[in-house]
């Protein structure tokens, strides 16, 4: 391959591309491709990776055999536990706290604060985390959180919306809790100090998003999830919360159905922690790791499905666990970044997806899904995508349109993290567009739980991305952020009512394994075959063909 | 069993494998020496520093988050080749070069200051009684250097120093609390949590609650929304997609 000249970070190839689009932007500032009906919405649904064949089978074991989910997810939930149940000594008692917390990114901190706020001592509260506190897909929700907070606006908008776009087929009464305590939440987030962006008069700045009617998108810049974070997780560390980094959790401990327990895995020196609680709320976020369908992720290192894993182990129903949601706008050029998000508050500002002869194709706020098959069709199927110098595939996002509608300056001020992103690779996203595809984002299904978080099993709640129902079969943009502060907050409420009534001794056993080995073998199920997985291995090949494991 | 494959989905996985797997040394053209913690390894010419030591056969489990540049778990310091300087950066979000010299810093110890916001009044003094060794600054813009978000530290710092919460929240909004700063400050100041508590003080008392959103959690704390929720869902899905697809959508 002779070597490639770049023009302000793009090969000269794609510059061909690239001047195209510019031709045709000023005709396309004042042009939007209509939204797409019901019908064309369907149609062009059949292409999306989640109704594409191929990609699915019946999960054999555990509460919801039967039911259709990706490959990636049933090879997980048909798996060996890590541990063996006589190879783990439970007599010794390492943590004994009321409230067990796994998983500290929104819906887990948010959790831990509101069970002190209704009672709970910080010494009877436990958070672990696989990484670092913090280290969680909610810290890279870049566009923003939805609530109903414009007069114009109303808490019934935000249901219709929310529910329209996950295919009607959201938990009616999880969704009514989700659309009706935004508010509150965008109150508590205030005053515990978080900035969000506000009008000239000191209203909060609300824009629009894919699918929604009425502007109700709130957002800190680009940064909004790692705004909400860091607020909480100071508060949470000023209240003196105890809490474990790099302690996986890789079990549950259970008595007679109801969980008691946790075995935490030291992810450094390989030894465990024993957790007995009275209460247990998983947070675990999702599965972007696990790479559905061979798709790159914007999904942080530690989303490897773990909590739904456990869980489902101790017999926790799921529900729309076969809806997968993929970004319609991940990075697909320059190569060290495939996948990564580009929020979709770009589009909500104006920026527009154009194809490789400088044509606007698709309404660009539809729901995800619809937009993201739009890109794949525009790609794959009508041959208008621009091809990287890697192989891969990808439609333009016209990014320097948000500054003709919005203004000069307003990328800056609204998009640094972007700027920044593409400027380490010489690109400027106010000048030239940005080549995009769909990538794996969102685990829409999940545990399912009632409004209070709370799941079948006696003694486990579940908040945030792990769980299932609030978002039907797609979630919408600015519902995730929020959906780990209502729920996080719900569960953390609960579990404080819920410890102060359980008085009694409880035992700690993995005795719910059993029946699920039993299960696993019953089904064929190969015995290498173990979960979870805690991270995903990018190790190069080379090296592990090589690999001699002494220690 | 052909219905139950989509070529084009294979061709997407195909297309994405350098992304979502270990790399294969068969589909690399480039190459490039870097040396992590003074040990020489080969390795593809376009990956980050993250991704050119996981392929050189580092699994990480510390000095790794999100790995897109938002976390700050994996401050890394490195000298490029024939280069005196000691570089600062996120390990996933710099390019590995030929010739670089790399080590990871797996963590940061810094002091916290507890408080409770809400006993605390809007005052400069504030952020000097918590952290009074931000006074110690001797601007000499080593943090601003070190900060892999090309944040102007130092004034963020002054503006601290002054108790300026507005120009301190704007200046320092963008952190990622990687820690890089506070490592390099000669006076050990740590920049981050200073930020952090001004920015919580500008928040709450700068900005504070806007009157719609006070009457909108008032309204619904009076139960005005309630009649009308229940209502909605109950409904059918028929009913639910009419209102749906007939719903007016505010203009942009």
């Amino acid at each position: 391959m002779a070597e490639l000249t770049y023009i302000a970070g793009y090969p000269e190839s794609m510059r061909k591309d690239i001047e195209k689009v510019a031709k045709t932007r000023e005709k396309r500032t004042s042009y939007t491709p209509a939204a797409m009906t019901m019908k064309e919405r369907d149609e062009v649904l059949k292409i999306h990776p989640d109704y594409a064949p191929g990609g699915k089978r019946e999960i054999l074991v555990g509460p919801n055999k039967g039911d259709l989910a990706p490959n990636e997810v049933v090879d997980l939930l048909e798996a060996y536990p890590l541990i063996d149940q006589g190879e783990v000594d439970l007599s010794r008692i390492d943590h004994d706290p009321d409230i067990l917390i796994i998983g500290g990114g929104l819906a887990g901190t948010t959790a831990a604060l509101w069970a002190n706020d209704c009672g709970v001592p910080v010494e009877k509260i436990l958070l672990t985390n696989k990484l670092r506190h913090g280290d969680a897909n909610s810290i890279m929700a870049e566009g923003g959180t939805q609530a109903a907070d414009r007069q114009v606006d109303s808490i019934m908008k935000h249901y219709i919306d929310t529910i329209g776009g996950g295919h009607f087929a959201n938990k009616p009464d999880v969704a009514r809790t989700l659309v009706e305590d935004a508010p509150l939440i965008m109150k508590w987030l205030c005053e515990l100090g978080a900035i969000f962006d506000r009008e000239e008069n000191g209203d909060l700045a609300e824009k629009l998003a894919g699918g929604l009617s009425v502007k109700r998108m709130h957002s800190c810049r680009d940064y909004t999830g790692l705004e909400e974070f860091r607020v909480l997780r100071d508060e949470f560390r000023t209240r003196q919360i105890p809490y474990l980094e790099h302690y996986p959790a890789i079990e549950l401990l259970t008595e007679a159905g109801r969980v008691t327990g946790a075995v935490l895995w030291n992810l450094e020196t390989g030894d465990y922690k024993i957790v007995r609680a009275k209460a247990i709320i998983i947070a675990t976020g999702g599965y972007g790791r696990l790479h559905i369908r061979g798709f790159p992720t914007t999904n942080h290192y530690g989303a490897t499905f773990d909590g739904v894993v456990l869980a489902y182990r101790a017999g926790a129903k799921l529900r729309d666990i076969d809806a997968v949601q993929y970004h319609p706008t991940g990075a697909a050029y320059p190569i060290q970044i495939v996948g990564y998000l580009l929020t979709e508050k770009l589009r909500g500002s104006g920026a527009q997806p154009v194809n490789a002869d400088g044509e606007a194709f698709v309404y660009p706020l539809e729901p995800r899904d619809v937009e993201a098959a739009s890109i794949i069709r525009e790609c794959y199927v009508r041959n208008k995508g621009v091809t990287t110098p890697t192989g891969l595939r990808g439609v333009w996002l016209d990014t320097p349109l948000i500054e003709i509608k919005n203004g000069n300056g307003y990328i800056e001020k609204a998009f640094p993290g972007m700027i920044r992103m593409y400027k380490r690779y010489d690109i400027d996203i106010r000048k030239d567009p940005v080549l995009v595809f769909p990538t794996l984002h969102y685990q829409n299904g999940g545990i399912e739980t009632d409004p209070d978080g709370r799941t079948n099993v006696e003694g486990l709640w579940v908040a945030g991305e792990v769980s299932g129902g609030v978002h039907g079969k797609n979630r919408l943009m600015g519902n995730s952020t929020l959906d780990c502060l209502v729920f996080g907050r719900k569960a953390g409420m609960s579990t404080a009512e819920y410890v102060k009534t359980q008085k009694g001794e409880r035992k700690i056993a993995l005795d719910h394994l059993k029946p699920y080995v039993q299960q696993l073998q019953a089904a064929g199920v190969k015995q290498t075959r173990r979960a979870p997985i805690i991270l995903p291995d990018y190790r190069g090949k080379a090296v592990l063909a090589r690999v001699i494991d002494v220690f | 069993m052909e219905e139950n494959k989509s070529p084009i989905m294979e061709r997407i996985a195909e297309a994405n494998k350098a992304a979502t797997t270990g790399i294969d040394a068969k589909d690399i053209k480039n190459w490039i020496k870097i040396y992590i913690m003074g040990k020489a390894y080969t390795v593809p010419a376009d990956l980050t520093i993250l991704t050119a030591m996981e392929y050189a056969g580092y699994k990480f489990v510390r000095g790794v988050g999100c790995r897109q540049g938002f976390c700050g778990a994996c401050a890394t310091v490195f000298r490029k080749k024939g280069d005196y300087k000691l570089l600062t950066g996120m390990a996933c979000q710099t390019r590995a070069e030929d010739g670089m010299y790399l080590v990871q810093i797996p963590f940061s110890p810094a002091e916290k200051a507890e408080y409770d916001l809400t006993k605390e009044p809007y005052e400069a003094s504030v952020l000097i009684k918590y952290y009074p060794e931000v006074v110690r600054c001797v601007s000499c813009n080593t943090c601003t250097k070190a900060c892999p978000q090309d944040l102007e530290v130092m004034d963020y710092v002054q503006a601290a120093i002054r108790g300026a919460f507005d120009s301190l929240s704007e200046t320092s909004f963008d952190c990622i609390q990687c820690g890089l700063c506070a490592i390099r400050c000669p006076a050990e100041i740590v920049q981050y949590n200073v930020a952090q508590l001004g920015r919580r003080m500008y928040g709450r008392y700068g900005q504070g609650v806007p009157d719609h959103l006070r009457k909108r959690v008032k309204e619904i704390t009076e139960g005005k929304f309630n009649e009308d929720m229940d209502k909605i869902i109950k409904c059918s899905i028929e009913e639910l997609r009419k209102i749906y697809t007939e719903r007016e959508k505010e203009p942009e």
